[in-house]
């Protein structure tokens, strides 16, 4: 059988004489705990300024950063406004969403489920935005699915304000929390801006295959709105 | 995929010649290189993280089948289907079987060079399927009928001019008067197309950049988006990846995910890196029913084995390349192989044979480049020596080489000899140089001399004057 002769191959080749089951142990324990990274300089900085390395560095990335201090239904439909796209929104089965006072928005639609090849926004709400390099952190699932990260012309990411980390282990370290150690959803999309693409000549375009714009609403609204 | 890497010479003049692929290439040190360079300023522990990078790889590599099995466990918790496939023909066998099984007719393909290694495409054809490649340079090899030519940017080699004529070759029912002058275009075009290929995809077929033990899942980094576009709307997605490919958790990717980006494009992360585990969860909306990982030997188990373990750390960034001055001039398809530039001068001998691929390990000017931007610290040109010991053993290197080094052998050995000799020839060659003190030809050193004079050796030798030196200073 394959596995076992690739497996067996590999074992040889380890020049060990170490017991299996104590290179297992090592194995696992490396697992359960590994080696801490140094800090990155960029986001070793008191928690109330990484919004701020966040929203710069997202900016970097080309999306477009809205912080949203009252009503996010009217963020969205203001920066939908500007970019003159159309009001209507494709997003999941998300409370977080559905909680927003949507009525301070009337001219807003919004479409339930996965997104469709024709959808021209799409709405998610982030696990975690990562401020080292302007990253949002996506879950799949009923409450975002994932084609609505990929499909839609433009997609627009609400992310709380205390929901911004610094590194990568600080959101991976959230994820754990949020679906215990070692689980995952089917997908996890560290997003960082739009598609893009250098492949011709050398030059970046944006809008390879996924979306043309990514607007990312840093949610500091308080009390109602906020979700479990 | 067929190498052509015994006519490297010949392919590398013919590179030098080709004024398209000069002008493609003339862009690599004002893009790539000083992208990597930015990207590296900007994160003042870039140095540190490499080092750490490293010992990550050594200690994965050193305890592989270990974290290759909690991998398979974790990944079949998850819902996975693992397969293990020994060499190309049975990975190919393995993807024609689970796409046959899923009724399949069309099948996407995020970018993989495993998968040009194996030469799946054709074989998936050749059985009946429409493969559809979706990242953008890929998809202009495929109407080319080419390999990649680099790792990262596979059609480097191409002009912007030279996919339009593709374009316009290949997209006939689109309008022949349509606008097609600038990149943006271009990219809208092959956008429109694609899209459509992706909604009636069956499956998708990916890479992946690194499978995790922790938690079963693999991970492609992507700025397009088709990779996922690929895996999560095709109704199977199968990832076909190297056994190499795995590291123990989450934190350790992080480490890797630093360094790639930023080696390969300059870029601090990837528009897109995207971790996937197991099919579409009970109520998920979207996202595959079934999701396959073919873990393909190929060869790794033996380099593993070998002195050229460390060549297996590697997380293909192609900083290496970008960065040598060879691959500079001749480009990625002179090497004749999946892999190009030094990388592939290591990896190719050891996957294909150094039998096949002798040359390789000698188109080196061992600069060193490749080994001071590895962000994986691979030794690379201490590997090519290597080889080229391997070559040397096993009789493959030309009879004049072998003649020309055992004469060298006689003179090095014997100290005296050898000075005799070399003054005598200094002296020769001041004669006959006369007064200009240079040859504008010499028998011999033709390859020099077509271009510049050769100056004959002036005053006493090296040696002479050394050892002068040695009795004044005592």
């Amino acid at each position: 059988m394959s596995r076992d002769e690739i497996l067996g191959k590999v074992r040889s080749a380890m020049g060990t004489t170490a017991s299996p089951a104590e290179r297992r142990q090592l194995a696992e324990a490396r697992i359960a705990a590994p080696p801490r990274v140094p800090p990155i300089g960029r986001v070793s900085v008191p928690e109330a300024e990484l919004p701020a390395v966040f929203k710069s560095e997202m900016t970097r990335q080309l999306a477009h950063v809205v912080e949203a201090g009252n009503s996010l239904p009217q963020a969205i439909a203001a920066y939908l406004e500007d970019a003159g796209l159309p009001p209507v929104l494709r997003c999941g089965d998300d409370p977080r969403l559905a909680r927003l006072p949507w009525h301070e928005a009337p001219n807003l639609t919004l479409n339930n489920g996965p997104a469709r090849g024709d959808d021209p926004i799409g709405l998610s709400h982030a696990l975690a935005g990562i401020a080292e390099t302007g990253t949002l952190a996506m879950l799949s699932g009923a409450d975002n699915p994932v084609t609505l990260c990929f499909l839609p012309d433009t997609h627009i990411v609400i992310v709380r304000r205390s929901d911004i980390v610094g590194s990568y282990e600080d959101a991976h370290a959230r994820l754990r929390r949020h679906l215990g150690a070692g689980r995952m959803p089917r997908t996890l999309n560290l997003i960082s801006g739009p598609s893009r693409t250098a492949d011709i000549g050398g030059k970046i375009v944006i809008g390879a295959h996924g979306p043309r714009r990514m607007c990312v609403i840093i949610d500091g609204t308080e009390g109602e709105n906020r979700g479990a | 995929m067929q190498p052509s890497t015994r006519t490297f010479t010949a392919n590398a003049r013919q590179a030098l010649g080709d004024r398209n692929l000069q002008a493609a290439l003339a862009g690599l040190p004002t893009g790539l290189v000083a992208q990597r360079a930015a990207a590296r300023a900007r994160l003042p522990e870039f140095e540190q993280l490499r080092d750490i990078g490293r010992d990550i790889r050594n200690h994965t590599l050193e305890h592989l089948d270990q974290y290759l099995e909690i991998y398979e466990r974790n990944a079949i918790a998850a819902g996975a289907k693992v397969h293990w496939a020994k060499g190309s023909a049975d990975a190919r066998d393995v993807i024609l079987r689970i796409c046959r099984d899923a009724n399949a007719r069309v099948v996407t393909k995020g970018k993989s060079m495993v998968s040009e290694e194996i030469g799946l495409n054709k074989h998936l054809e050749a059985a009946g399927l429409e493969v559809v490649e979706t990242d953008l340079g890929e998809y202009i090899l495929q109407i080319r009928d080419e390999a990649p030519s680099h790792i990262v940017a596979p059609v480097i080699h191409l002009t912007q001019a030279q996919v339009e004529e593709d374009f316009r070759r290949q997209h006939k029912d689109l309008a022949p008067e349509r606008r097609l002058e600038e990149p943006a275009e271009l990219v809208d075009e092959a956008r429109q197309i694609l899209r459509r290929k992706f909604l009636t995809a069956d499956v998708g077929i990916t890479g992946a950049n690194f499978l995790i033990s922790e938690t079963g899942s693999s991970i492609i980094v992507t700025n397009e988006g088709n990779g996922d576009l690929t895996q999560s709307l095709a109704r199977v997605h199968i990832v076909i990846a190297t056994i190499d490919k795995v590291v123990p958790t989450l934190e350790d990717v992080s480490v890797l995910l630093r360094l790639l980006a930023r080696s390969a494009t300059g870029q601090d992360l990837t528009a897109y890196t995207t971790f996937s585990t197991g099919p579409r969860r009970p109520g998920d909306p979207d996202g595959p029913e079934a999701y396959h990982v073919v873990l393909l030997d190929n060869g790794r188990s033996e380099l593993l084995a070998s002195e050229f373990r460390e060549v297996l750390r590697c997380i293909r960034c192609a900083a290496c390349m970008n960065h040598c001055p060879v691959y500079g001039a001749v480009g990625g398809h002179a090497y004749g192989w999946v892999y190009p530039g030094p990388i592939g001068a290591v990896l190719t001998p050891g996957l294909i044979g150094i039998g096949h691929a002798a040359s390789l390990p000698n188109a080196s000017t061992f600069c060193g480049k490749c080994q001071a931007v590895c962000p994986m610290h691979i030794p690379l040109p201490g590997l090519m020596r290597k080889w080229r010991e391997a070559e040397f053993d096993q009789k493959l290197t030309s009879w004049q080489a072998r003649a020309a080094l055992k004469v060298w052998g006689i003179f090095a050995s014997r100290p005296r000899l050898y000075h005799f000799a070399t003054g005598l020839a200094a002296k020769a060659l001041r004669v006959f140089a006369g007064k200009r003190g240079a040859f504008r030809s010499l028998p011999a050193a033709g390859g020099w001399t077509q271009y510049r004079d050769l100056p004959a050796p002036q005053g006493r030798t090296f040696q002479e004057v050394w050892n002068e030196r040695k009795e004044g200073a005592s």
